[in-house]
């Protein structure tokens, strides 16, 4: 399995990030490289294996449903690119 | 000799008696960052106001007289992935320049109890992605005992400051080896706790199964009481475990007769360099003549790690750097045109290509269609992964073995060969998978540079471990060994 520059642009779209002809580039290759190296996986049969998620025997953990303090709008606002009374402020969302 | 060269138990001797203040300690701090840090490059932010009032404070407790904090008055570091309110925070990237956080990490939260002074904030490659320092978006970080060679990493800049003497010790975090590969190559103790050990409430993440925080110290006495001061269950990490938290100090015994060690011998085959095989086999005479008994041990799954590691890491890391989108915190683009231009652009401008890499990695290890393939298998082929642990420890009390193949890379290196330079992780990687403790202590040098011995433990047994590397290094003493910077 190869790593077109289709895919690279499909999954530079899944993930958010715009990426140069350059990168599109480098990253097919590299990202070649590591999945071709990934493929060793295959040598192993993990038939009826249990996958792990997580090394500790935790399922959910709840808390108490109660109210509690949270952090002043100021505070939260501080590291903010954008703000505007009292909200975060991003470029309109519907047309 | 460095203040910084005594143990914890002589400095709180010399502060009790009046023989040295916390405000030299905080001075002599500042001082050798000043003088050494144009050359090493640890630090990314310094906390010298705040640190010279605390140290005042501490110096009017002391005083008084009452109780001292466990940390009390020692200068300490802190990776810049770990938040600090009011001290910026930007783990090594763009995304974050100006990043100032609104709360405190819970380890940082226990520092100030256990009553250290914060100095800094040490560099890192970015988001902790990175075994070389290198991928910092600020600049590289300086082996001590080579200028021209990497500092390990991702946690280069907390082990770099220790083995420099700018602090006395400072806490990086671990996901797939980060401490205890810079501690090795710096020559300094870098422990690995337990997954769940030590809350990870304010650690910002890169794999959130496998992220641990823990300290890097000069010696194991002062490695077991940062990890006795940073330990506990808490609440605002799910992921924390309640398990009752020992008494580390007392392990100290110097005692390791009778101790069963196993010796991978997968991670003693190819790849290994000839000098750090030679010293790890020493080590083991050293156990053995303490009275420890070791043999070689097979942990069939080692060659499939480092490849289940990127598949795993990668996949929870483009998960949770998601939140990286320009709207609540970080950079963002200028004039977007909508939305998903605004994410696209601020991600693109403020991300490094190791961490797009990686992203880009999990993503479509995640994406539909590749799941099973890629996501799944790895997960599956972790569990074989832990269960080689499991089944080794039913046996032997540790697993002994090099922390990395090789000693100290030269910068510029391996930066163009990802695949490479993740084989570095070889000896690391299988533990983070199974989630057991592990430190890397010196063991001797090879042509100068030093190397480190990794001890494996059980899980939440870090008594056996900290025993171990403490007995060890009393016997030898490579811990006292110091590069020759100036």
């Amino acid at each position: 399995m190869s790593i077109t520059i289709k895919e690279v642009e499909h999954v530079a779209n899944l993930a958010r990030l715009e990426l140069s002809d350059a990168e599109k580039e480098q990253f097919a290759g590299q990202l070649n490289a590591i999945l071709k190296y990934a493929e060793k996986l295959n040598q192993l049969d993990t038939e009826g294996i249990e996958p792990t998620s997580h090394v500790l025997p935790l399922a959910n953990v709840m808390r108490e449903d109660v109210v509690k303090p949270s952090w002043p709008i100021e505070k939260v606002l501080l590291n903010a690119p954008e703000e505007e009374d009292g909200q975060f402020k991003v470029p309109a969302v519907l047309e | 000799m460095s203040v910084f060269d005594l143990r914890l138990a002589e400095l709180h001797n010399r502060l009790q008696n009046k023989q040295l203040s916390v405000a030299e300690l905080v001075e002599h701090s500042i001082k050798r960052i000043s003088d050494t840090d144009d050359k090493i490059g640890a630090f990314l932010a310094l906390n010298e106001e705040g640190a010279r009032k605390e140290a005042q404070a501490l110096d009017a407790q002391l005083a008084a007289g009452g109780e001292r904090g466990l940390l009390f008055g020692v200068p300490a570091g802190i990776k810049d992935n770990i938040v600090t309110e009011g001290l910026r925070t930007t783990c090594g990237s763009k995304f974050l320049e100006n990043h100032d956080p609104i709360y405190d990490a819970a380890v940082v939260t226990k520092l100030r109890a256990a009553q250290s002074v914060t100095i800094g904030k040490l560099n890192m490659d970015e988001f902790a992605m990175g075994g070389s320092n290198e991928n910092s978006a600020y600049g590289l970080v300086r082996n001590p005992w080579d200028l021209e060679r990497v500092p390990g990493g991702s946690s280069g800049g907390s082990a770099a400051a220790v083995a420099a003497g700018q602090v006395y010790f400072t806490l990086g975090s671990d996901t797939g080896g980060s401490i205890r590969q810079p501690a090795a190559y710096c020559g300094v103790v870098g422990l690995k706790p337990t997954y769940g050990l030590v809350s990870r409430f304010g650690l910002v993440a890169f794999a959130s199964s496998l992220d641990q925080i823990g300290p890097i110290t000069k010696n194991v006495e002062d490695s077991a009481y940062v990890l006795q001061a940073i330990a506990g269950h808490d609440e605002r990490d799910t992921t924390s475990a309640k398990v009752d938290i020992p008494d580390y100090l007392s392990a100290l015994t110097g005692d390791v007769k009778g101790l069963r060690i196993g010796v991978p011998k997968e991670y003693l085959g190819q790849g290994i360099d000839p000098q750090v095989k030679e010293r790890v086999l020493e080590a083991l005479k050293v156990f053995e003549s303490m009275g420890a008994v070791w043999e070689e041990v097979s942990l069939p799954h080692t060659e499939y790690a480092i490849a289940t590691y990127y598949l795993l890491a990668s996949s929870e890391a483009s998960s949770n750097l998601a939140r990286f989108d320009g709207v609540r915190y970080g950079v963002r683009a200028d004039n977007p045109a909508n939305l998903i231009d605004l994410y696209r652009r601020s991600r693109s401008e403020g991300f490094g290509p190791e961490v797009k890499r990686r992203i880009m990695l999990g993503t479509y290890a995640l994406s539909s269609g590749y799941y099973d393939a890629y996501y799944k298998k790895a997960q599956q082929v972790r569990t074989l992964i832990k269960q080689d642990f499991d089944q080794a420890f039913e046996k032997y009390d540790l697993i002994i073995g090099p922390t990395a193949p090789t000693p100290a890379f030269k910068l510029g290196e391996q930066v163009g060969d990802p695949l490479t330079m993740y084989l570095n992780d070889i000896c690391t990687i299988p533990v983070s998978l199974a989630g057991v403790p592990a430190i890397s202590i010196p063991c001797g040098t090879a042509d100068g540079l030093p190397v480190g011995l990794q001890i494996i433990g059980k899980p939440f047994d870090e008594r056996t471990v900290l025993r171990a590397a403490h007995a060890f290094e009393s016997q030898t003493g490579f811990h006292d060994l110091r590069p020759a910077l100036s």
